[in-house]
C-alpha cells in the first residue's frame, strides 16, 4: 500500500478545565447528550450491582473537582462487549467528579467476572483533569476476590507497600453494595498508574 | 491478539511540567509500572452511527437558538491514523472548544468575554473508511487564564479520539499555524521540541468551500499494531 508509511504519536495535551460540557454533559445539567454514560445498569441486566465511588486527590490532599473517569470492563461472565449501544451492556463508562465540594465520582455498573484464567476481576479507570497532560491509566480490583487476586499477575507484581491502593474496599449498604476506590494522583499513598 | 506499540516518551510530554503550574500537584510523581497487554487493554469501547445525532459535526449549527453563531467558518478536516501510516475507519472523534470570542459555555469559565447564545462550542463524529473525520466550526478566539502573567491560550480546539483500544486513547489539542501565543504557551510547549509542531494544523485551500468557509487539515497518529516479523 503505497500511502502508507511511519509516523510518530501526536502528543498529548490537557483536557483542560472547560470540558464538562462536551463529555458529561447530563451529569452537569447542560443541554447536549451525553456519549456514554456513568450509569451503566440497564433493565434485565446480570450480575450484580454495585456501585463504584470515590475522591481523587490531588499532591496536598485536596479533593480534584472537574476531573472525569472513564471506566472499562467485562460484563458479568468476564466477556467485554466493545459496541456501545444503547440498549445492551457494553462496559464503558464516563463520569465526572462534579463542581461541587463532595467532589466524587460514582459509577453505577455490574461486578465483572474473570476475563481470563489468570487475572482477578478489574476495571481499568482512565482519569483525565486539568493539570494532567496525559491521561493516567490505573485499574481497580475487588476487597473480597482475596483468593483471586493473590493469583492476579499485574497485582502480584506490584511492590508489596503499593498494592493496597489497587484494591477497592467492599461496603455493605441497605440495598446496593458500594465498593470505595479514592485515588491519590501523588504523594504518600499515590495510587499505582499503569503504562501497557 | 496482536499486541500495540508502547507509548512513544519522545512525543509527549513528562507528567510534571513545571510551568504548566496545575501539574505540579495533579500529576502522578512517580513512574507508571509497565505491565503486559492483556485482553482488558486489547479491547475498547466502538461506536456506530447510532452514537451520532444529526448536526454533531457541524458546531455552527448545533447550537442555534434565534439564528447563526458568530465567527469565522471554519473547516477542520484530516485523518486519523496508526503510527505504521494505516488508516483508522470507524472511530470515534469528540471535539470541545470556545466560541469566537474566547468564551466557553461551561459554568466555570469566568472569562469576561461574551457567550454566544447560538454556539455550543462541542461535538463529535466517527471517522470514514479512510479514516477521516471532517467538521464545520468557527475560529476559537485565544482566552486568558491564571498560569502565569497575563498568560492566554492560543487558539485551539480540543479533541478526545479513542481508537481500536483501551491503549489508544489520546486526547489532545490542535492549534492553528502562526499563531504568536504559541511560543508563550506551557501546555504547547510541553512535549519535545519536535513533537510538538504536530499539534499545528495546517491551512488548507483545497478543503475550503467557496465563498462559505476557510479550511485547516490535521492528521492525527495514535498508536497502533506492533510490526511483526511476518510483516516486514
Ligand atoms: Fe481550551
Amino acid at each position: 500500500m503505497p500511502e502508507m508509511s511511519e509516523k510518530k504519536q501526536t502528543p498529548s495535551q490537557t483536557v483542560g478545565p472547560f470540558f464538562s460540557y462536551g463529555w458529561t454533559p447530563q451529569q452537569y445539567g447542560y443541554d447536549h447528550s451525553d456519549l456514554v454514560p456513568g450509569n451503566l445498569v440497564k433493565d434485565g441486566i446480570q450480575g450484580e450491582v454495585i456501585t463504584i465511588q470515590g475522591i481523587i486527590y490531588n499532591g496536598e490532599g485536596e479533593e480534584m473537582k472537574h476531573a472525569v473517569v472513564e471506566s472499562w470492563q467485562a460484563d458479568h461472565a468476564g466477556k467485554y462487549t466493545e459496541l456501545v449501544a444503547k440498549d445492551k451492556f457494553s462496559g464503558f463508562g464516563r463520569i465526572g467528579t462534579g463542581r461541587g465540594d463532595d467532589a466524587s465520582y460514582r459509577i453505577r455498573t455490574i461486578k465483572p467476572g474473570q476475563v481470563d484464567e489468570q487475572q482477578a476481576p478489574h476495571i481499568t479507570l482512565t482519569i483525565f483533569s486539568r493539570g494532567l497532560m496525559h491521561h493516567a491509566y490505573t485499574r481497580l480490583y475487588f476487597s473480597d476476590e482475596v483468593e483471586a487476586n493473590a493469583k492476579d499477575p499485574l497485582l502480584q507484581s506490584l511492590p508489596d507497600d503499593r498494592r493496597y491502593t489497587l484494591i477497592a474496599q467492599r461496603m455493605e449498604g441497605e440495598d446496593e453494595v458500594t465498593y470505595r476506590f479514592d485515588i491519590h494522583m501523588q504523594g504518600d499513598g499515590e495510587t499505582v498508574f499503569l503504562e501497557f | 491478539m496482536k499486541p500495540f506499540t508502547p507509548k512513544d516518551k519522545d512525543s509527549h510530554p513528562t507528567l510534571i511540567h513545571p510551568p504548566y503550574k496545575s501539574s505540579n500537584l495533579r500529576s502522578p510523581s512517580k513512574n507508571s509500572i509497565i505491565v503486559p497487554q492483556t485482553i482488558t487493554e486489547l479491547t475498547g469501547p466502538q461506536f456506530d452511527a447510532s452514537a451520532l445525532g444529526e448536526l454533531d459535526n457541524d458546531l455552527t449549527r448545533n447550537g442555534r437558538k434565534t439564528g447563526e453563531p458568530l465567527g469565522e467558518r471554519l473547516i477542520v478536516t484530516g485523518r486519523v491514523l496508526e503510527e505504521n501510516g494505516k488508516p483508522i475507519p470507524n472511530t470515534m472523534v469528540e471535539v470541545w472548544q470556545a466560541n469566537a470570542a474566547g468564551r466557553y459555555i461551561d459554568l466555570d469559565d469566568q472569562h469576561e468575554a461574551p457567550l454566544d447564545p447560538n454556539f455550543l462550542g462541542a461535538g463529535r463524529m466517527i471517522t470514514d473508511k479512510n479514516g477521516e473525520y471532517r467538521f464545520l466550526t468557527l475560529r476559537p478566539g485565544a482566552y486568558p487564564w491564571g498560569n502565569h502573567y497575563n498568560a492566554w491560550r492560543p487558539s485551539h480546539i480540543h479533541f478526545s479520539v479513542i481508537g481500536p483500544n483501551m491503549m489508544t486513547r489520546l486526547v489532545t489539542q490542535m492549534y492553528f499555524d502562526g499563531d504568536p501565543l504559541l511560543k508563550y504557551d506551557p501546555i504547547y510547549q510541553g512535549p519535545p521540541d519536535e513533537a510538538r509542531k504536530r499539534l499545528v494544523a495546517d491551512f488548507s485551500l483545497d478543503d475550503t468551500e467557496e465563498g462559505y468557509a476557510l479550511a485547516y487539515r490535521w492528521d492525527i497518529v495514535i498508536r497502533g499494531h506492533k510490526a511483526t516479523p511476518a510483516d516486514a
